[in-house]
């Protein structure tokens, strides 16, 4: 088990240095002198050439990486062109709108997923199994921005009943703060629920046709007793994975959604950055979403072998 | 017949939204009811008709010619990021599955930390720095999908590996670049193609998702993403503007993935639930 977890902690690091690689290297690829890009076109060269030296960009390649690295481990990600504040301190106040939706979603999506998931699987080509099948082919097919301003048009402009544009920051009120969130959180809920339900299924359907429920059922265990005990640890591993892997995604997909119900995250702030070509924030947002990504999976496979306890014994 | 008798009503169903979209694009490449980008300031918001079949939009543009030029603008920039990705991804995923050892593991490494920028991130990113036209987003999208295809190939090469017929090639002294492509490239290929199919949907929602965010193909050239940025200021008074592009991207993802479903169980027998 300890060698397990050191093993894994081990293959995180090749894994972030590749990515702050990427980071730092994707600033490189704009053509051009990046100071100039950075200041824009209209500034005077007194000041690119200030920045041109700030940035150490006359110093050779590696040695501005470990500038770059040094300074981004003492938490310094630079500060944004549009705005002068630190990145750092953007991406902090943004991120915890973002995490509060995406964690939810992500939360109220597996529920869903292990519900529906196993139910189907154990009544498998019944009339609710081929409802939860097609349901859940239909939210594959769409598309979260569409479907958030569906639901837009609906409840808050049709019947009128939730807010449709804007945003109370939690501090005035966490009710307040809920009333703007719920559809965000719905549409995400559904948009993910959807491929993690056929996930569960399909591992569930796996496990049911293993000898040892079977067995289980043979020596006389309650179905009740069965599904709980044996069908959902096994069934439940793989779905864990891909919970995993959709949290980092979603971190992306969010910005959609901000988008869709203006609100002010993470997802939000790295699209407007990428508008006004305000690099530092891009490569900040990047380069954090990266970093969660690696820590939430890192996370995950922690809690794999509760589930599958094999893997710790290779 | 017998090939066919697993053709369920789902795969009919996706052969035919998928027809339809086909379609659609070749007769838009050659007509469309009214000029696609042709401001008729007369005429704004008329809700579908008899002269607009789906309305018009703002500037009173027939939403119907847009959203068959808009499916011709998906489709290419899909097609072109599925063309690229699985091309690239093929290669490395056999290299790194068939010659194991250091090419195999610098790969995965790279693999891991590309993954792990959520993908319409890393999208949004390359973007900035190419720049938004049609070629930059096929790149941004194919980098984004690079690492999922390379290790698709890759555990699929691995498997292939250990089979006898690989020991025998071996054995009557094939080159090693003989036997990717003679033996482990065929015995990929089924795996290839059902990945190809549901990354043509991923890359179709992913371009909509861009345009909506405002990095895709510019304006005036109409996407379904950017017709339903649009249409957002209008979603009361004109929801057919919103409403339509949506179907659009549902209907052809809801094609795409019924068609890669019965292409997997078709393909791969033994995952057929």
């Amino acid at each position: 088990m300890i060698a397990y977890i050191f093993r894994r902690l081990l293959l995180t690091i090749p894994t972030l240095l590749l990515v702050s690689v990427i980071v730092f290297g994707l600033i490189r690829l704009i053509p051009g002198d990046p100071a100039e890009v950075m200041m824009g076109p209209d500034a005077d060269p007194a000041s690119i050439a200030s920045l041109h030296h700030q940035m150490g960009l006359d110093e050779p390649l590696p040695v501005q990486f470990i500038a770059w690295a040094g300074r981004t481990l003492h938490g310094d990600l630079g500060v944004s062109i549009a705005t002068g504040e630190p990145v750092v301190r953007l991406i902090v106040t943004r991120f915890q709108l973002t995490a509060a939706i995406v964690l939810v979603s992500v939360l109220l999506a597996t529920l869903i997923a292990v519900s529906l998931g196993m139910i189907a699987a154990w009544r498998r080509n019944s009339s609710l199994d081929l409802a939860v099948v097609g349901g859940a082919t239909i939210v594959l097919a769409v598309p979260s921005f569409w479907l958030g301003l569906v639901l837009l048009l609906v409840f808050g402009l049709k019947l009128g009943w939730l807010p449709v544009v804007g945003y109370v920051p939690f501090s005035d009120g966490v009710g307040a703060a809920l009333l703007f969130l719920i559809l965000p959180i719905i549409t995400l809920t559904i948009t993910e629920s959807g491929v993690l339900t056929r996930m569960m299924r399909a591992s569930a359907i796996d496990v049911l046709n293993q000898e040892y429920v079977t067995h289980a059922r043979a020596k006389g265990l309650p179905e009740r007793a069965v599904l709980a005990r044996h069908v959902f640890p096994n069934a439940f591993a793989p779905t864990l994975t891909l919970v995993g892997l959709s949290l980092g995604h979603l971190l992306g997909g969010i910005a959609v959604i901000e988008t869709v119900f203006t609100l002010p995250g993470l997802g939000r702030l790295m699209v407007d950055s990428v508008l006004a070509r305000d690099y530092p924030v891009v490569q900040g947002c990047l380069l954090f979403t990266a970093v969660i990504y690696v820590a939430v999976n890192l996370a995950v496979d922690m809690l794999y072998p509760i589930f599958d306890p094999r893997v710790t014994a290779q | 017949m017998t090939r066919f008798r697993h053709l369920h009503w789902n795969a009919l169903l996706g052969l035919a939204l998928v027809g339809w979209l086909l379609a659609t694009i070749l007769l838009g490449a050659f007509w469309t009811p009214y000029d696609p980008i042709a401001i008729d300031l007369a005429h704004p918001f008329t809700p579908p008709s008899a002269a607009h079949w789906l309305g018009s939009d703002q500037f009173g543009r027939d939403v119907l010619s847009r959203a068959m030029l808009g499916a011709r603008i998906s489709f290419s920039i899909a097609l072109g990021t599925v063309a690229l990705v699985i091309a690239l991804g093929t290669m490395l995923g056999l290299c790194a599955g068939f010659l194991r050892g250091w090419t195999d593991r610098v790969l995965m490494t790279v693999c891991d930390a590309v993954l792990a920028f959520p993908g319409i991130l890393l999208a949004l990113a390359l973007i900035a720095v190419l720049g938004s036209n049609k070629s930059s987003i096929v790149i941004a999208l194919s980098i984004a999908y690079l690492p999922s295809v390379t290790r698709v190939v890759r555990s699929a090469a691995l498997s292939i590996r250990e089979r006898d017929y690989i020991e025998a090639s071996r054995v009557a002294g094939d080159t090693q670049l003989y036997t990717i492509m003679r033996h482990v490239l065929p015995n990929a290929l089924p795996a290839v193609m059902v990945l190809a199919t549901s990354l043509f949907g991923w890359a179709v929602l992913s371009e909509s998702a861009l345009s909506f965010l405002g990095v895709g193909v510019p304006p005036p050239a109409p996407t379904w993403g950017n017709m339903l940025s649009d249409a957002r200021p209008y979603m009361e008074e004109a929801n057919w503007l919103s409403l339509v592009p949506g179907f659009c991207i549902m209907l052809t993802l809801l094609g795409v993935n019924l068609l890669g479903d019965a292409l997997r169980d078709y393909l791969d027998p033994r995952g057929r639930q």
